[in-house]
């Protein structure tokens, strides 16, 4: 790291000294600590984040939040065990504390042992989003005023839109891993995200359509050119409106087609959380052994890729200092990797995945997602809606669950239209989508040519951990999905 | 670097009296202190143990009518100034908005009842009686049943926090909580089958947390009755909803009820107040100062001091829960459901909210249904609050003339949540108050589930 010509480049100790007022021998002592019982490994994760949130509702600038986080989490790890223990309070003496309480896993007492932090990266690094932190974050005034533009820009998309909410956050973050095989570093993670609601009234009936986009890029990202955030306003505008039309979806099962981009989240369920390797090192996913089956069609190459550049599930480093990759999951059909953190990867003898990823110095690192899509096929899009005779076409999700063990997931459907003799008919209200992972994904008999990453507005959750993600899809046609609407 | 290391009042002084020597013309405090220990237990083997101490200070000043808030966690004495600084220069930038402000000073909890909220005789559970409690709870859970052969793990933890609150308007008060939690999540395998449920308890009081064997030996019974599970047809069928998937109902009641989605125009429950929104069996309460509540607190997020509101009475919408900004949009008075997270500005929601315990034993309401589903877990995000449409996955076990009989899967339901409330038809008599929001067993007349 410290041979980046990239002026964004951290340098760990100056950042150590700076942000954290420790200097290396004290991270070496309090590594060497954490091992002092037999244990096999042990980390720190330093974080320092400050959030800056504005938002604005019933045409008015009325919050703005600023938050500071900033921490230390220890962790040992001794065979399948994981001692953690963190403080907001970053001392000498915390950090020794924090190391006793981790370390109290271990068995037998030991001595101390020596930690050489290198300071120098195990690995090439990458540098996914050089945004300095000044073009991250403009000044509250510049901030509001756009947030005023979106406003005007949803309620001048049609009268029928009667309240809009909108916000702008800006995370800037660093974070310091520090091990105790020597590694040692840092990494700067800007993270931009808009959010727009609106509400759409029309006589008794009553709507709402959402919207945003963001990734971890400078705030220029939302007003260049034609100015995106508007455009995630009028979106937000326009699926409220198209809403207030929607008639009862229907119920049963049926060919459902989804459209490209966000609908990704298909994968993220049906598949993504069932490849995370814990559930498969303790045998308690779906997918445990499956490793080399058959479990979707063969015109299904699913990807896990932390590596694209600014999008808001990438990341140089995971949280446990491991460079991300592009990891295959499914090739034409085959299931071929599981997702790692270095635990899991120990365990189950294989490298780590740079899926190792955490909320925050609060929680211990997990095999998590980043940005998860499907590689495009070779159908045009239409004529994929046009081989349905009657089905659903659904293009925007609320959210989604999976219970990794049965490997039944759901997603919601926010904006899904009927197809009627291979033409999309009127939009229907909001159904739930059930299916049951690989059984679903054999089911996929057409793959679009349309592949498209989501907007950046996606969080996933896990064990009380939340974390940004990316998905993505091209149009695809599932022969048999059951819908959960109220119309038989 | 000097860490203030005073009494957490003293440090919700410091902040308002810097907010006040930086300009604001109001400013509130709020101060909390979390300690945390647990230990995961997985196959009879210690496979995590977690230990936490976090401290914040949130405050949000005022520049006449318009605010701004932050919260930080660096907390050392030369810190706090340029930040409370920083946000009353973020008042001065932000909209006025007519609306805002502290309530009146005459409005102020005067009085600070003892709630049962914390109780030190968990302070002697050590790391290692916390790892000895998780392993008795999924042993009792695997023993059950040789079907059981796998799990996620049982978990024991044990937290306490200490809550201060302040404002310029001369209200002080502070209080303490502790909470005990168990945990666990087996696996049964079938064949080819597999399946998971939990169970858990949850108190402010060791001693009224339940046995770990109890706890597992219910999440057992749970998870084997989910194996041979099959998707049934499509039809139009009566729905029992078990205890935590009715609190799952009720939580969706509360979001609708909150000031916050009401003056928003984002609640399927706008208008209502005085319409029949359920059953005349449906009466639900919203209680702050349930003694040993999960959500019970002596003052709310604005300092008044939290009373029980009637929320629905005999079918009839009788109280929207609000906090004062929202009360003031609404032409209302505070309801004292104001709750705030550390760095953010109050909003209304629910404290601890339930739904009055009816006539009917569960088993009799499974009785009185000759051919239905009895829903035991619910999934996905479905529900759409502005129109109270309704759609989400469910699991549970197939009635068949008044009997249980096989597991059913891979369904959804639907329906309108305001047709669903009036549709209740019998209201259990097994309310515990297990979580901040519970419901007892329902019964609704008629839900659309999607399958086969």
């Amino acid at each position: 790291m410290t041979t980046s010509a990239d002026s964004n480049a951290l340098l760990p100790t100056q950042l150590i000294a700076e942000r954290f007022g420790l200097d290396v021998a004290a991270l070496e002592a309090t590594l060497g600590a954490a091992l002092a019982r037999r244990a096999d490994f042990a980390d720190l994760f330093f974080e320092h984040r400050v959030l800056h949130s504005v938002s604005l509702d019933e045409g008015i600038v009325k919050k703005a939040n600023q938050s500071i986080v900033q921490g230390v989490g220890v962790r040992v790890l001794a065979g399948e065990k994981t001692g953690y223990a963190f403080s907001d309070e970053i001392s000498i003496d915390n950090l020794k504390l924090a190391a006793e309480n981790a370390r109290a896993i271990g068995a037998t007492s030991d001595k101390s042992r020596s930690v050489d932090l290198r300071g120098t990266p195990t690995a090439p690094r990458h540098d996914l989003y050089p945004v300095e932190s000044s073009a991250l974050l403009p000044s509250l005034t510049d901030r509001a005023a756009l947030l005023s533009r979106v406003d005007h820009a949803a309620r001048s998309f049609d009268p029928r839109i009667k309240n809009v909410m909108a916000s702008v956050a800006v995370e800037d973050k660093v974070v310091l891993v520090a091990n105790s095989e020597g590694d040692l570093v840092a990494d700067h993670q800007p993270l931009l995200r808009i959010s727009v609601n609106c509400i759409a009234e029309d006589g008794a009936k009553r709507q709402q359509g959402s919207a945003g986009g963001g990734g971890r890029v400078a705030f220029g990202f939302l007003i260049d050119g034609e100015e995106r955030a508007l455009g995630f306003a009028r979106e937000a505008a326009r699926q409220a409106i198209v809403n207030l039309d929607a008639t009862d979806a229907p119920a049963g099962e049926m060919n459902v087609v989804l459209g490209p981009g966000w609908p990704g989240v298909l994968l993220h369920e049906a598949v993504g959380h069932g490849l995370e390797g814990d559930f498969n090192r303790k045998g308690t996913s779906a997918f445990a052994k499956l490793l080399g089956e058959s479990v979707a069609s063969e015109l299904c190459t699913v990807v896990d890729d932390g590596t694209i550049a600014a999008r808001r599930g990438s990341l140089n480093v995971d949280d446990e200092g491991t460079p991300t990759q592009r990891n295959v999951l499914i090739e034409k059909g085959k299931l071929c990797g599981y997702l790692q953190d270095r635990l899991n990867a120990g365990l189950m003898g294989v490298p780590a995945t740079g899926n190792g990823r955490r909320e925050s110095f609060m929680h211990y690192p997990m095999p998590r997602m980043t940005n998860t899509f499907m590689l495009a096929g070779e159908d045009d899009p239409e004529d994929i809606i046009r081989s349905v005779d009657r089905g659903l076409y659904a293009v925007s999700f609320g959210g989604g669950q999976v219970d990794i063990t049965s490997g039944k997931f759901v997603f919601s459907a926010s904006e899904a239209y009927r197809i009627e003799g291979g033409k999309l008919a009127g939009p229907v209200k909001g159904a739930t989508l059930i299916g049951n992972g690989p059984d679903v994904m054999k089911r996929i008999t057409r793959v679009g040519s349309d592949l498209a990453l989501d907007d950046g507005v996606g969080t996933c959750g896990k064990d009380g951990q939340s974390v940004p993600v990316g998905v993505g899809l091209p149009t695809i046609r599932i022969d048999g999905i059951t819908v959960g609407g109220t119309q038989a | 670097m000097s860490t203030h290391d005073g009494s957490t009042t003293d440090l919700v002084d410091l902040a308002l009296e810097t907010a006040r020597s930086a300009g604001a013309s109001d400013a509130d405090a709020v101060y909390v202190e979390w300690t945390s220990g647990a230990a995961l237990v997985r196959l009879g083997e210690v496979e995590t143990v977690k230990m936490s101490r976090e401290r914040r200070l949130g405050i949000r000043c005022f520049a006449g009518k318009a605010s701004a808030m932050a919260s930080t966690a660096d907390l050392t004495g030369d810190a706090i100034e340029p930040f409370v600084r920083s946000v009353v220069e973020m008042a001065s930038i932000v909209a006025p908005d007519p609306d805002s402000g502290l309530p009146p000073a005459s409005d102020l909890a005067a009085d600070a009842p003892e709630l049962a909220l914390a109780d030190e005789a968990g302070d002697s559970i050590s790391p290692d009686d916390r790892v000895r409690l998780a392993t008795r709870c999924e042993a009792a859970a695997l023993g059950v049943d040789p079907r059981l052969t796998n799990s996620e793990g049982a978990e024991f933890s044990h937290s306490g926090s200490r809550i201060a609150y302040g404002s310029s308007t001369g209200f002080r008060g502070r209080y303490r909580t502790t909470g005990y939690g168990i945990s666990v999540a087996p696996v049964a395998t079938d064949g080819d089958e597999m399946q998971r449920d939990s169970w858990s308890d949850s108190s402010r009081a060791y001693a009224r947390l339940a046995e770990p064997e109890s706890v597992g030996r219910i999440a057992a019974d749970r998870t084997l009755r989910r194996l041979n599970a099959k998707k049934v047809p499509t039809q139009t069928i009566p729905v029992v909803f078990d205890p935590i998937s009715a609190a799952s109902l009720l939580r969706h009641l509360a979001s609708a009820v909150c000031g916050g989605a009401l003056y928003h125009r984002a609640s399927f429950l706008l208008d209502k107040m005085g319409e029949q929104v359920a059953s005349p069996d449906v009466t639900v309460i919203d209680d702050g100062r349930l003694e040993g509540g999960l959500a019970s607190r002596p003052f709310d997020g604005e300092g008044l001091a939290t009373r029980r509101n009637v929320v629905v009475e005999d079918g009839r919408l009788a109280s929207y829960l609000l906090d004062s900004y929202s009360a003031r949009k609404l032409g209302m008075s505070s309801t004292a459901n104001a709750s705030r997270s550390v760095g953010d500005a109050p909003g209304a929601s629910p404290t601890n909210m339930y739904m009055a315990a009816g006539e009917h034993s569960a088993q009799d309401i499974i009785r009185s249904v000759d051919k239905g589903l009895y829903v035991t877990s619910l999934s996905g995000f479905g529900v759409n609050g502005v129109t109270g449409d309704y759609s989400r996955g469910a699991g549970g076990l197939w009635i068949e003339n008044g009997e249980l009989t096989h597991a059913v899967e891979e369904v959804t339901i639907a329906g309108n949540l305001l047709d669903m409330f009036r549709n209740i038809e019998m209201v259990g008599s097994d309310l515990e108050f297990r979580a901040g929001i519970c419901a007892p067993t329902l019964l609704i007349g008629q839900m659309m589930l999607a399958g086969a």
